[in-house]
């Protein structure tokens, strides 16, 4: 008897509803998607991995990965009073942000604690895009209320989002067609007539490499897509997943929401919430504003020095220290924080995580206390932890304009 | 002012120059600017028809001997037309009951009764509380002494009620009007007459909870006379007098002079700009408008936390009391009462005013409306030409934001009022000369208080001491370093005491 199954292509199956919604790639990304393994972002259907996670992660650092930003959420902003209003609400200088420029920045309540993290895009004097991984429209309205002159939109479904990460992407828009993107400087923004309309390039991502984030009309989706692909062959193109873009982010020093801090007002114990000097965004926070929300607080808590700390940590051996408690002694006697998130970095060739750490204590000896299984029996062990203030993994080429090979 | 202020207070009302005066007399240079051609806000005392004059605010149940002494008010002009003014619980059929301070006439016995054990324990309570009307509140979770010593205080003076009526005081405090006159009395019209003080002023009627017996115990912390105080010259003879204390004391008081808005410098309030465009600078601004105008028009929401203006924003800043005004060629008479020289209450049952505000909420007004007359006339005869009168009424329910706008709605308003009247003076119609109705709006408009609301943002239990008019800005002081508030939207509230204006200056000078 023959050997042989034949699978059929998984959008053929017009009997199995997934429940979520598709994002403007959902034809293409689907058709790529072995397994149907989804995930749920903002009700989106978000691929945990379409192949290998593994090879998906490693063309973020070797080639170029392709991930489906869609689903984040998109706000416009505009009016004479929007700049003002974004200035008042966010950590940075909106007032002083160049125009066709990004910015990553943080919101804080009144007291000082991170509501959410996201990017903010200055297109002119009074518009703005603001994207973040969750749904703040809620916050946005609060933050308006006293400011006249601004219109908030929601305008997520109005954008579809690329993600192309990796140290071919310049190379790979350039082969496109899109002359010039050598030149764009990180977080800068360029335009280019594409499809039925334009397409946005910024040079933005959450991989820590070089890499672009493309925003076009839905319905010039697909066309971006397999043009990407036909021509990203020889570039060592790969869609991305999930499970891959979070060992990408934790190598890059970047921050997930619901997984290194909890957005203030989702958390009902006290200090279950994160101030951004806690969760080392102290280098966002410009206190050469006169004012922004909780400027008054995170003044106070830096002059203090009396906070948490989120630290990189580069732990001792090779099993990943997830869900560990952190302690300051090797006899785990005195308990000091608790690890975030963590892997075995391939590139690094390290073992890292991020630990939040008690304020006593972030400068000392710091352990882990590690549960690792071999073969179904659970193993314990002590690692110690060092801490590493630069990002695990920031190449030159991420930052050079024009990058290699361009 | 040949020297540049220590303090600028914006807005003259009363408890802006209390403020001032207080302020001053401790030798700071204090700059007043008021809006209008006349001091004194709400208080000040205006000519509404040619040769008849009257005051928004026309009784003065709160107001405090050691004020008038603190700042020499009678060496200033300030004296009395009355300190025992009753109130009157009117019947159509001529049977009134009077409400002299501790005693009923024409009530039945056992409400006689009642009303003796009643106005025994409110004063009880009154006594209590009165000196935390007074007081900078206590701020929770501040660590500082003071705050934890007026905390103890406040339940020290509770205890000392002794157990029993401190437990009757922890039940009572947020009942509706209407169960407190339940309990005690059994006539409608007696219960409609003493309820009248527990709402009045709020967005609130006999059956809403949340601060009936407050309210009761706030309008009893003055203690000018038995009845109700009326000033000579209208509540502005007492406004005349503020002001002449504190200009006496050094201030300034300069008028026709609207602020358009703070300036704020590096995070710290440092002066104002004025209508007119001329910048005054001064390291310390004091505002007497209420909160929604002082935070979200004078200051501006960039310089403010989003949650803290978020709950300025949301204030309860509706006025639901209109004011009227009629000029009459003579005395109308009143059905059964010999003459008309009380505070008359047009209340005949707590039904009748529910009923009213029913209409209210919705954005109405009903036909018949619930009102408290004076004819202040009667005492002074400064108000108007020798012989004539001017009747002066608080008229509930009108909602600020009526349905349709007020321009449509004006008249039928006045005329609502004026058959209301009538029920009881059947010729007053006849009598009238000149009218004068001014709605919330027309409050709002005139006397730049938001919402025409008298209390500045609503007086009620959730909205009082350390949540007034919320935390973080309960102390007088706001998170804008250098900006203060001293109006009737920070602690203890409206009504013309100046306590609100004095313990912000008591907060002012304890910073030094």
């Amino acid at each position: 008897m023959p050997l042989k199954a034949t699978l059929q292509p998984a959008d053929a199956i017009d009997h199995v509803h997934l429940g979520i919604l598709p994002s403007p790639f959902h034809s293409r990304t689907s058709r790529l998607n072995r397994n149907q393994l989804w995930g749920e972002w903002n009700g989106y259907a978000s691929a945990t991995y379409y192949a290998d996670s593994h090879l998906e992660y490693f063309s973020t650092r070797n080639t170029c990965g392709v991930f489906d930003v869609s689903p984040m959420r998109k706000y416009r902003f505009s009016g004479t009073d929007a700049a003002a209003m974004l200035n008042r609400m966010v950590t940075r200088d909106v007032l002083a942000q160049a125009i066709d420029t990004v910015a990553y920045n943080v919101w804080c309540t009144d007291d000082g604690k991170v509501v959410d993290d996201g990017t903010i895009f200055r297109f002119s004097e009074d518009e703005f895009m603001l994207c973040c991984a969750d749904p703040c429209f809620d916050w946005f309205c609060l933050s308006a209320v006293g400011f006249d002159a601004v219109d908030i939109t929601d305008i997520s479904a109005d954008v579809a989002a690329l993600s192309l990460q990796g140290p071919t992407s310049c190379a790979l828009l350039k082969a496109m067609g899109f002359s010039g993107i050598e030149q764009c400087k990180p977080f800068q923004i360029m335009r280019f007539p594409f499809g039925s309309g334009d397409i946005m390039i910024s040079r933005t991502g959450y991989t820590g490499d070089l890499g672009y984030e493309m925003w076009l009309a839905p319905e010039d989706a697909e066309l971006l897509w397999d043009q990407l692909f036909d021509r990203g062959k020889i570039y060592g193109i790969q869609p991305m997943g999930d499970e891959s873009l979070e060992m990408a982010r934790i190598e890059a020093g970047f921050l997930a929401p619901d997984v290194d801090f909890h957005g203030s007002l989702h958390t009902v114990e006290l200090n279950h919430d994160h101030s951004p000097l806690e969760l080392g965004l102290g280098w966002i926070l410009n206190f050469k504003k006169p004012f922004f929300s909780g400027r008054a607080a995170l003044l106070a808590q830096k002059e203090s020095g009396n906070y948490r700390r989120l630290l990189k940590l580069d732990i001792e051996g090779n099993k990943p220290a997830d869900n560990s408690i952190l302690y300051a002694d090797k006899k785990c006697a005195k308990e000091i924080g608790y690890v975030t998130s963590a892997m075995w970095s391939p590139v690094v060739k390290a073992n890292i995580g991020y630990g939040l750490v008690e304020a006593k204590y972030f400068e000392g000896p710091i352990w882990a206390e590690i549960y690792h299984q071999k073969e179904l029996r659970w193993q314990r062990r002590v690692a110690r932890c060092t801490r590493v203030t630069k990002p695990f993994w920031s190449p030159e080429r991420a930052k050079a304009t024009p990058p290699p090979d361009c | 002012m040949s020297k540049t202020p220590d303090i600028i207070i914006v807005g003259g009302g009363h408890n802006g120059l209390v403020c001032a005066a207080y302020l001053a007399k401790a030798g700071r240079q204090v700059l007043v600017l008021e809006a209008a051609s006349q001091a004194g806000g709400l208080g000040s005392t205006r000519e509404f028809a040619p040769g008849f004059r009257a005051s928004v605010a026309h009784t003065l149940p709160q107001l405090g001997r050691k004020l008038v002494a603190d700042l020499a008010l009678e060496s200033h002009g300030f004296t009395l037309a009355t300190d025992a003014m009753p109130s009157v619980a009117l019947s159509t059929s001529g049977d009134h009951i009077t409400i002299a301070g501790s005693t009923l006439i024409g009530a039945s016995d056992s409400d006689t009764a009642a009303y003796t054990a009643y106005i025994q324990l409110m004063q009880k309570f009154a006594k209590a509380i009165n000196p935390f009307w007074h007081k900078r509140p206590p701020m929770i979770g501040s660590g500082g002494l003071r705050d934890a010593l007026t905390l103890g205080q406040f339940g020290w003076k509770l205890r000392t009620l002794g157990k029993d009526d401190m437990r009757e005081l922890m039940r009572m405090i947020a009942l509706p009007a209407q169960d407190l006159m339940d309990e005690f009395f059994s006539d409608p019209l007696l219960k409609a007459a003493l309820s009248w003080d527990a709402n009045i002023g709020s967005k609130l009627a006999p059956r809403s909870p949340n601060n009936a017996v407050l309210a009761l115990l706030y309008r009893m912390c003055g203690d000018l006379g038995e009845g109700l105080p009326v000033a000579r010259g209208g509540t502005g003879g007492l406004m005349d007098a503020l002001a002449a204390a504190a200009t006496a004391q050094g201030a300034e008081v300069r008028l026709n002079c609207p602020v358009a808005g703070i300036i704020v410098d590096q995070g710290q309030a440092c002066g104002v700009e004025l209508a007119d465009g001329e910048l005054i600078r001064a390291p310390k601004i004091v505002s007497s408008a209420d909160p929604k105008t002082s935070f979200l028009q004078l200051l501006g929401a960039q310089h403010l936390d989003i949650q803290f203006t978020h709950r300025i924003s949301r204030l309860r800043t509706d006025g639901y009391v209109a004011k009227l005004h009629l000029a009459l060629d003579s005395l109308p008479e009143f059905n059964g009462l010999a003459r008309p020289d009380g505070r008359l209450l047009l209340t005949p049952d707590m039904a009748f005013i529910e009923n009213a505000y029913d209409a209210a909420k919705y954005g109405g007004y009903a036909r018949e409306l619930p009102m408290e007359v004076v004819i202040p006339s009667l005492q002074d005869d400064s108000l108007a030409p020798s012989g004539q009168h001017v009747l002066s009424a608080l008229v509930q329910y009108a909602p600020c934001k009526v349905k349709g706008g007020w321009d449509a709605h004006h008249n039928t308003f006045l005329d609502n009022a004026i058959a209301s009247l009538e029920r009881y003076a059947p010729d007053i119609r006849t009598h009238i000369i000149a009218s004068e109705l001014l709605t919330p709006y027309d409050l709002e408009q005139q006397y730049r208080v938001t919402g025409g609301h008298w209390h500045h943002a609503e007086f009620a239990l959730d909205n009082w001491w350390m949540n007034r008019p919320t935390y973080g800005a309960s102390q007088y002081s706001t998170p804008v370093p250098g900006f203060y508030l001293c109006g009737a939207g920070a602690h203890p509230g409206g009504g013309i005491m100046g306590a609100a204006g004095h313990n912000a200056a008591r907060a002012i000078l304890e910073e030094n």
